[in-house]
C-alpha cells in the first residue's frame, strides 16, 4: 500500500512525467496558450493514460513478455520486439473508441474536447508512460496507479503553463526570446520547483 | 560540363535540393523553429554520447521512412495514409532499436525509452506527410535526411554544454583540469538536472532568432 502511494506521488510530482522526462513537449506548447482548452486537454490526457497504461500491461505481460505464450503451448516465445507497434495500435484503437462512446453518450463533452482527442494518439507522453511501465517492471496494481498518477501530473503541468502564459502576454520579453524561447525557460523554472517535492516522497 | 565546373558551387546554390536542405538546417529547423520533437530532445541530451547516437538514429529513420512513403505514395489512398506512414516509421523504428542493442548495447540502456519514442516524434510524421507523401523519392530521401541532421545539430549542441558545464567532461573523457577545480571552480550541478535542458535550450533559441533577424 505504502508503494503505491509512494508510486502515485512520484509520478504527479517529482517523476512528472513532462517536467523531468520531457514527455509529451508537442501539445504542451502549442495549447498551453487558453488556459480552458489546456485543462480541457489535460482531462482528456490523464482520461486516456489511465485506460491505456493498464491494458498495454495486459497485451505485455498475456501476450508479448518472454514465456507469456506458455498458456498457448508456447513457452520459448519471445514476442517483446513487437511491443512498440502494438502499444501505439491499441492506443490508436483505444481513442477511436472513447472518441466514439463520448460522441455517444456525452455530445456537450465531445465538442469541448473534440478537436484534442485524434492529437492525443501522438501525444508520446501516452506511449511513453506504457513503455516506462514495462522498463520499470510495475505490478498490476502499481501500473493502475502510474498510469493515473502519470496523467494527473502532465494535466497539472499544462494548467500551471497556460495560467502563466496568460501572465506572459503583458510582460516585456527581449524580442528574440519571445515565444518558444521564453516558453522553454519558464517550463525550466516550473520544472525547479516540481523538483522541490523530492524531499516529500523519498 | 565545362561551364558546371567553373563554378560548381553556384550551380549547386541555385539547385533546388541545395535550398531545401539549406531550409531545413538553418532556416526552419525542426526543433527550433518548427518547435517539432522537443519531447525526446532534451531528454538524451545530459551526455554528448547518448546525444550523438540518438541524433543517428533519428536520422536513419527519417531519411528512410520519407524514402518509403515517397515510393509508395502513389498506391496508397488518402484516407488510411496515416496508418501506413505510422506502420512504416514504427518498423524503421524497432529495427533502430534492435541494432542499437546488438552493437551499442551500453548506449541503448541509456536511451532507454526515447528510442522507441521516436515513432511518435512529430518530425518523422512531420516530414512524411508534409513532403514524402507530394514528392518524388530522391528528393524526399534528401529532405528527410537533412531535417534529421538539423535536429541532431541542435541535440549535439546542447548536449556539448549540458557535459561541459555539468560534469567537465565531453564524451566521458575530464576535460576541464584539476587545477581549475583546485582553483574553486565548481561544475554547475543545475544543468545535469531536467531544468537545465529546458534553461539551454531556450537560450539557444534566443541566440539563433537573434542571428536571423540580423541578417
Amino acid at each position: 500500500m505504502e508503494n503505491l502511494v509512494s508510486i502515485g506521488l512520484n509520478s504527479v510530482f517529482v517523476g512528472n512525467i513532462l517536467l523531468s522526462y520531457f514527455l509529451g513537449m508537442c501539445s504542451f506548447l502549442a495549447v498551453s496558450r487558453s488556459l480552458q482548452t489546456a485543462a480541457g486537454l489535460g482531462v482528456a490526457v490523464t482520461f486516456v493514460m489511465a485506460l491505456t497504461t493498464p491494458v498495454n500491461w495486459l497485451i505485455y505481460h498475456l501476450l508479448l513478455a518472454p514465456g507469456a505464450l506458455a498458456w498457448a503451448g508456447l513457452p520459448d516465445a519471445n514476442l517483446s520486439y513487437l511491443k512498440l507497434i502494438l502499444f501505439i495500435a491499441q492506443i490508436a484503437a483505444i481513442v477511436q473508441i472513447i472518441e466514439m462512446v463520448i460522441d455517444r453518450y456525452s455530445p456537450a463533452l465531445y465538442t469541448a474536447l473534440g478537436v484534442y482527442l485524434p492529437l492525443i494518439t501522438v501525444n508520446c507522453a501516452i506511449l511513453g508512460a506504457s513503455l516506462f511501465m514495462v522498463e520499470r517492471s510495475y505490478s498490476f496494481a502499481e501500473t493502475v496507479v502510474y498510469g493515473a498518477g502519470s496523467g494527473t501530473g502532465w494535466c497539472l503541468a499544462i494548467v500551471a503553463m497556460a495560467a502563466i502564459q496568460k501572465k506572459l502576454r503583458y510582460a516585456d520579453v527581449p524580442a528574440g526570446l519571445r515565444g518558444f524561447g521564453i516558453s522553454m525557460i519558464v517550463t525550466g523554472l516550473i520544472a525547479i520547483g516540481f523538483m522541490l517535492f523530492a524531499g516529500i516522497s523519498t | 560540363m565545362k561551364a558546371i565546373t567553373d563554378k560548381p558551387w553556384s550551380a549547386v546554390k541555385r539547385s533546388r535540393s541545395y535550398k531545401e536542405i539549406v531550409k531545413a538546417l538553418w532556416k526552419a529547423n525542426p526543433v527550433s523553429k518548427q518547435i517539432l520533437g522537443i519531447c525526446s530532445a532534451l531528454a538524451v541530451t545530459v551526455q554528448l554520447q547518448t546525444a550523438l547516437v540518438m541524433g543517428a538514429a533519428l536520422t536513419l529513420v527519417v531519411a528512410c521512412s520519407s524514402l518509403l512513403v515517397a515510393l509508395m505514395r502513389e498506391g496508397v489512398p488518402r484516407n488510411i495514409r496515416i496508418i501506413v506512414q505510422v506502420t512504416v516509421i514504427a518498423t524503421l523504428v524497432i529495427i533502430a532499436d534492435e541494432l542499437l542493442k546488438a552493437f551499442l548495447y551500453d548506449v541503448s540502456k541509456q536511451l532507454s525509452v526515447f528510442v522507441g519514442l521516436i515513432i511518435t516524434n512529430c518530425i518523422v510524421l512531420g516530414r512524411t506527410e508534409a513532403y514524402a507523401m507530394n514528392n518524388p523519392p530522391g528528393r524526399a530521401f534528401l529532405d528527410g535526411l537533412a531535417n534529421g541532421l538539423g535536429y541532431a545539430s541542435l541535440l549535439v549542441g546542447v548536449a556539448f554544454f549540458r557535459e561541459l558545464l555539468g560534469s567537465g567532461k565531453l564524451l566521458g573523457y575530464a576535460v576541464v583540469p584539476q587545477a581549475f577545480y583546485e582553483a574553486g571552480y565548481v561544475n554547475n550541478g543545475l544543468l545535469v538536472l531536467a531544468p537545465g535542458a529546458f534553461i539551454t535550450i531556450g537560450l539557444f533559441v534566443w541566440l539563433e532568432h537573434t542571428l536571423l533577424e540580423k541578417k
